[in-house]
């Protein structure tokens, strides 16, 4: 590039802010019309749609439990048979732990690890798009089969031999297997861009130790997404292979039904960090600001992050105490278990210590996350009991364990992500959520949630097997459960309340500031909601709480161009701005490929020769994907 | 303080960016990192495939347990011919650096014909495996194997001829492209790499257990 040319591109540089504001949303809005809905690549719109599909299906999951708890409220009753009862639990687990948990943990990182770190949009936004219609078709394709009869029936963990042709005709399993592959490309490639959105794309200026810890949190699941998922994807590979062209990998044929179990958990027991580990940045983000003080021990709290993040791959044989391990085996797994208390134990003191340093402003979002302090440390205690070998042979495969991991999934998970919803709600749509349905919401799912999951405790240790769609009278646990059913009923109810809150301020609440809750992170330095192009001007970062240092005017990098998307990269240890990167501009192509390898993957649930004909399609739409159109984003 | 839309107060600028590059190449460029995860991800997905092998072969009283180990001959040509790929492989990555347009067109076409032809003699290790995938869990897992390294192996050499097409248009002046050319080179090295400890699993290990 020559003087010349740098002279004659137009860029931010001198242009007033009214001027730059009129070019940058033009360059960066979204495309209109039905096409333009397809081809976005703003990381916001993506991301809003991400977070909304996942409570869709919450929503969905959530009614499956509603019918089992309808089911369970009395002896002997006959509300749903056993079939629909086994497909009730596997539908509710699947969609659940693969399209809400980890979904919408991503969909949230999808839409603010961009803004938390300075930058126009995140990398590769049209991978971004395409991961989003894969995620849709997976779940679609799920519930689909769900309400035609087709579903799967094993258990969101479908062991095999079980799971195998000869034990499960019909295509139900397969169905599951699929939609594994599905969301598991999807959260692959989401976990990529938000690794070099995270390493690649922050402001200048962010170096390592700037980074918020919830974008720690999303770099460290990100990671984990990468080592884990691989094995369940080759998992449900072996299993369709084995119904569709007879291999025998876990098949009573010459298989090895134990390998599935060890596949399955060497990336199911990450599965939950992967809900974890996004759930604790989401807590730092808010107690920070509501504790009106900078967060204690942020070193103590990454290492801990990273170190959730590396043992969590170290534990997966905990849920295989039962199969008859060598002792040595299982001691070891039991003291990792045990481990993992530790680093999980260090952030919870951190977010003590902050709240106790602070003056705590208990808003609806602070609440939500002193419900998950509770609730995840009766999870994680009642965790450590069954890390222990003989405890859990005898509490295996009863309500107890569905009660501890309830505790911890939605203790650890949920509770944290609701927090968040209020927290952010502001940023996303310009408006304030209501405080008073707030706290309705927040005590209706705090009492209702204990008293739905605490009892099962109880019901486990006095034998009620789990997956069970009724149990005679004699038995004695039909008061408690009725107690669990009208639990569950309150914490349904308390959803109810908490959409309504949405939508009412959605419609009519309090408008929104940029900064309503007076917080220290850079999604915040620009208005609620966002403008396309995120940030008039890149900011410039000298300290980990940008806006409380900087009383006045933050920082900024100049020099982008304003007529063609440009972005900063910056190195990866010191956050120095080192090249000037071009953001892709909207594109249909990635739907396009989304529809080919969604005939890819259902096709080959019913014949392997899908895997011939319909690989081309997807080459054509992905070589349509890349190859340069003449846009000014694609030259130098 | 908003630096979403306009406040009217000038801006305190503590950087101008204009003068910096719009490409750059390996560990600073974006697609590097990009192609990095992607490697990683399939890195734990050899290793796992690898790590299901060994778990099979170590129950069985024998390995393989009812056929004999692969041939060995086209399985060994398919190595040589790997290795020797790396060759051109590297001097298509320094000409792509020196944005040398000739001669990365050269390297490229040398790749192409370097890809087609292992792929070629992997129809015949299939052949040579002496096991079907549906005779036993050896069988299956010595398929699933070699298929997921052909995966690898194909989805690089079509990558390699809609790349090379590309820089024969007009398109392929750009610097960014020789920035693409180095990156597509940089999987080539993974898939590569990655055939060694496939090859040794598939070939060597039957032969040194038995």
């Amino acid at each position: 590039m020559t003087a010349m040319d740098h002279a004659d591109y137009p860029r931010d540089t001198n242009l007033d802010d009214t001027e730059l504001s009129r070019r940058l949303t033009r360059l960066w809005a979204s495309p209109k019309g039905l096409i333009g809905f397809l081809s976005t690549t703003d990381h916001k719109v993506v991301g809003r749609r991400y977070i909304v599909t996942a409570f869709v299906f919450l929503v969905l999951a959530g009614l499956n439990a509603v019918v089992m708890r309808l089911q369970l409220a009395q002896p002997d009753n006959d509300l749903v048979g056993p079939k629909l009862y086994n497909e009730l639990f596997t539908v509710h687990g699947t969609t659940m732990m693969f399209l809400f948990a980890v979904p919408v943990m991503e969909a949230v990182a999808v839409y603010l690890v961009p803004l938390m770190v300075g930058t126009r949009n995140i990398a590769f936004p049209r991978l971004n798009a395409f991961s989003y219609w894969l995620y849709v078709a997976g779940g679609a394709m799920l519930w689909i089969a769900f309400l035609v009869g087709a579903a799967p029936d094993k258990g969101w963990f479908s062991y095999a031999p079980l799971s195998e042709t000869q034990y499960s005709p019909g295509k139900g399993v397969d169905i599951w297997a699929q939609m594994i592959t599905f969301t598991e490309v999807s959260a692959l490639a989401v976990s990529v861009e938000i690794i070099c959105t995270v390493f690649k794309q922050r402001a200048p200026g962010m170096s390592l130790d700037r980074i918020p810890i919830f974008v720690w949190a999303m770099l460290a699941t990100s990671f984990m997404v990468l080592f884990a998922l691989p094995a369940i994807m080759l998992a449900s590979t072996g299993l369709i292979l084995d119904r569709l062209v007879n291999t025998h990998f876990f098949d009573t044929l010459g298989g090895d039904a134990l390998l599935w179990q060890h596949l399955f958990w060497f990336f199911g027991h990450p599965e939950v960090y992967l809900v974890f580990l996004p759930a604790t940045g989401m807590v730092s983000a808010i107690i920070a600001p509501f504790a009106r003080r900078p967060i204690f021990g942020y070193l103590a709290i990454v290492l801990s992050i990273i170190g959730n993040a590396i043992l969590s791959f170290g534990l997966w044989v905990h849920h295989m105490f039962a199969t008859g391990l060598p002792e040595l085996g299982a001691s070891f797994f039991t003291a990792s278990s045990m481990v993992i208390g530790i680093t999980s134990g260090i952030q919870i003191f951190c977010w003590i210590a902050t709240l106790w340093g602070g003056r705590p402003v208990f808003k609806t979002p602070l609440l939500f996350v002193l419900g998950f302090i509770v609730i995840f440390v009766i999870g994680g205690l009642s965790g450590l009991m069954i890390a222990s070998v003989p405890l859990d042979t005898q509490v295996h495969d009863t309500y107890f364990i569905v009660a501890h991991f309830h505790y911890v999934l939605i203790g650890g998970g949920v509770f944290p992500l609701l927090g968040a919803i209020y927290y952010w709600f502001p940023k996303i749509t310009g408006r304030m959520m209501s405080e008073p349905i707030g706290r309705w919401h927040f005590w209706l799912a705090f009492i209702g949630m204990n008293l739905a999951f605490f009892p099962m405790h109880l019901l486990g240790l006095w034998g009620m097997p789990r997956r069970v769609y009724t149990y005679p009278a004699d038995m004695g646990w039909g008061t408690t459960n009725l107690i669990v059913t009208i639990g569950a009923a309150i914490f349904a109810l308390s959803f109810l309340v908490f959409f309504w809150n949405v939508l009412v301020s959605f419609r009519s609440g309090r408008l929104a500031s940029a900064n309503p809750w007076g917080a220290g992170t850079l999604e915040w330095a620009t208005s609620s909601p966002p403008p396309p192009y995120n940030f008039l001007r890149q900011p410039f970062v000298t300290s980990r709480e940008p806006l409380w240092t900087e009383r006045g005017v933050l920082p900024v990098a100049e020099g982008l161009r304003v007529d063609r998307r440009e972005l900063i990269l910056s190195s990866v240890v010191d956050g120095d701005p080192i090249q000037i990167e071009t953001s892709p501009e909207p594109s249909i192509w990635p739907f396009l490929a989304a529809i080919a390898t969604t005939v890819f993957f259902i096709g080959s649930i019913f014949t392997p020769w899908a895997v011939v004909w319909g690989t081309p399609p997807i080459a054509v739409t992905l070589i349509g994907w890349f190859w340069p159109k003449g846009s000014k984003e694609e030259v130098d | 303080m908003s630096l979403g839309e306009p406040c009217g107060t000038a801006p305190r600028v503590a950087v101008d960016v204009s003068d910096l590059p719009t490409y750059s190449f390996a560990n600073r460029s974006l697609m590097w990192w990009g192609t990095l995860g992607f490697i990683a991800i399939e890195t734990s997905g050899f290793g796992l495939t690898i790590a299901s092998y060994l778990y099979f072969a170590q129950k069985g009283q024998s390995w393989p347990p009812d056929s004999p180990p692969p041939d060995l001959l086209p399985g060994t040509v398919l190595t040589v011919l790997l290795l020797l790929s790396l060759i051109p492989n590297q001097l298509t990555k320094r000409w792509a650096q020196a944005e040398d347009a000739s001669k990365t067109r050269l390297g490229l076409v040398i790749l192409c014909i370097a890809g087609v032809l292992p792929i070629i003699v992997r129809v015949f290790e299939f052949r040579a495996l002496n096991v079907r995938w549906d005779t036993d869990a050896y069988g299956s897992i010595v398929w699933l194997l070699l298929g997921l390294h052909t995966t690898h192996l194909v989805t690089d050499v079509v990558d390699t001829i809609v790349l090379t097409a590309l820089m024969f248009t007009r398109h392929g002046y750009q610097g960014r492209r020789f920035s693409d050319v180095y990156d597509n080179a940089s999987y080539w090295d993974f898939v590569v790499v990655s055939w060694l400890p496939v090859y040794f699993i598939l070939y060597w290990f039957p032969r040194l257990v038995s």
